[in-house]
């Protein structure tokens, strides 16, 4: 086991990251950036390491300096939570090169799923269902004709993408060739590589994901599937397990194919399969995501599996430890995402010092959180403060346990989206699991 | 009269898209500010002519701070 992590990363998840590592006696050294020197994480850690200026480029994107600090400290592993460099192959390939293990999956698979348009080729190959789509296309004339093929509409996506940067959904040719342009400008700039792909788009799908986790022997399991169709601008608000209203057959079968995808790639370590889902229970892979996700505290509290622990064991060589017949979900988790936005102002973002906060208690309540009373909320990093973590003997309870959390949440100094979660929670709609990824882009304009 | 152009949010400027000069409808979109991993664009609140613009690339700016000034 290791000794000493460094973890490549801030906030609420270098908080759990910490926690983790203590559950398993492991020492922590926090990085961080001028603008976080009084965070959380820095204080909880056994050492920290300044390592920059503010913007993300100039420290937590800098692998340099984050390997430096990590044999500065003597640390013999890195954990790179999720964001900043957590699916960048080559800082994976510099740490394992300079004797730090890296708490993720070989370089290979993070490759192999980051060039999205390969990843669509390979998981064909592998058995798992994809949306009818291009790999990429070479210029305008090749995507429209690609595009006539397939059917519109259709979605633009960037090869090198994620995260929804650079996706243009078009209607017909002249939204395409139009799309195409932005959409390569996008990627360009975004990633460095301008390539894009066609893939027809599914009417009313769901966003539903299955958690992996895979050791060096070859075992591979799933921990079940995650509903995350509540989002705005293609950023999750709002995670739970089970997906309502998912038929067990459709659940099992995109499990199924989940361990094929991890085996096609020869996985280690815990991952993500994103899939769409059509009304009619057709599943098309999306992307694979070869981190921690961020919404993972879902499954930890429907399966009792420490997540975090678990990718530290497995990096470390520890076999999975868990078999699928083993593995069962109890009750229903619901996770809240707190943002810095202000939904007054169209949910721009909401810099600030938070001057009082307060959070609920209850024994069916977890916080994961970045902030505390004094914390400094800067315009550098992603605006997420906390995560409400939710569990229920059922979809109903856990609902109305949510309602009183959010209720009960006093944030002062930055504007949160809490108005907005408190909103989804009554919604009859919501209420019933009728969920799609355009979910709340409809809420919100019903208003 | 001059009409200010101000920043609706703390970040800082990502990309200035217009120059010194240029003439703007309302609507316009004159820079992009940056907060939060967001990019926010900056609208030109009336239609003119820009004869000022008080900020560089990757300043930081707060909030309401005057950004340009349109004639």
């Amino acid at each position: 086991m290791f000794r000493r992590v460094l973890i490549a990363n801030r906030g609420e998840i270098a908080r759990r990251v910490i926690r983790a590592c203590r559950s398993l006696g492991i020492e922590t050294v926090a990085i961080h950036s001028e603008a976080d020197s009084q965070a959380p994480h820095v204080r909880e850690a056994d050492r920290s390491v300044a390592i920059g200026p503010a913007p993300a480029r100039e420290s937590y994107l800098d692998a340099n300096k984050i390997l430096a600090a990590a044999a500065e400290t003597g640390a013999d592993a890195l954990h790179p939570g999720y964001g900043f460099l957590s699916e960048n192959a080559d800082f994976a390939d510099a740490a394992r090169g300079a004797g730090i293990a890296f708490i993720g999956p070989p370089s290979r698979a993070i490759r192999a799923m980051g060039d999205k348009a390969e990843a669509r080729r390979r998981m064909q190959a592998a058995g798992v269902p994809v949306t009818p789509g291009t790999g990429v296309v070479a210029d305008a004339d090749e995507a429209a004709s690609a595009a006539s093929r397939i059917g519109y509409p259709v979605m633009i996506k960037a090869s090198a993408g994620g995260g929804g940067i650079g996706m243009v959904p078009c209607e017909n040719e002249t939204e395409l060739r139009k799309g195409y342009v932005t959409a390569t400008g996008r990627a360009k700039a975004s990633f460095g590589d301008g390539s894009v792909y066609l893939e027809r788009l599914v009417h009313g799908a769901r966003h539903v994901e299955i958690q992996l986790a895979a050791d060096s022997r070859g075992d591979v399991v799933h921990l079940f599937e995650r509903e995350c169709s509540v989002q705005r601008r293609h950023q999750k608000v709002l995670e739970e397990t089970p997906a309502p209203g998912l038929a067990r057959d459709v659940r099992d079968a995109m499990g199924e194919a989940a361990i094929r995808a991890a085996r096609a790639i020869d996985y280690e370590n815990v991952g993500t399969v994103e899939y769409l889902v059509a009304p009619d229970g057709a599943f098309y892979f999306m992307e694979m995501n070869t981190r921690l996700q961020v919404e993972h505290p879902v499954t930890e509290a429907t399966t009792g599996v420490d997540l975090v622990a678990l990718q530290i064991r497995l990096a470390a060589g520890e076999p999975l430890g868990l078999s699928q017949v083993g593995l069962r979900q109890q009750g229903h988790a619901i996770e809240l995402r707190l943002y810095a936005e202000d939904p007054v102002k169209g949910f721009l973002p909401s810099p600030g010092t938070v001057t009082r906060l307060v959070w609920p208690e209850a024994p069916w309540l977890r916080i994961d959180s970045g902030i505390e009373s004094g914390t400094k909320v800067t315009p550098f990093y992603d605006p997420l403060l906390a995560k409400l973590i939710v569990f229920g003997d059922d979809r109903e309870q856990a609902i109305d346990r949510a309602r009183t959390v959010i209720g009960g949440v006093v944030v002062e100094g930055v504007r949160t989206n809490a108005p907005l979660l408190a909103r989804v929670l009554e919604d009859p709609a919501f209420r019933r699991g009728e969920l799609a990824i355009h979910y709340l882009s409809q809420l919100l304009g019903r208003s | 009269m001059a009409t200010p152009v101000e920043a609706q949010i703390t970040g800082s400027v990502w990309k200035i898209e217009k120059a010194v000069g240029d003439a703007l409808a309302e609507g316009d979109v004159i820079m992009i500010l940056e907060s939060m991993k967001m990019e926010i664009p900056v609208e030109a609140p009336a239609s003119g002519r820009l004869s000022e613009i008080r900020v560089e690339e990757g300043q930081s700016i707060e909030e309401g701070a005057v950004l340009a000034m349109i004639d």
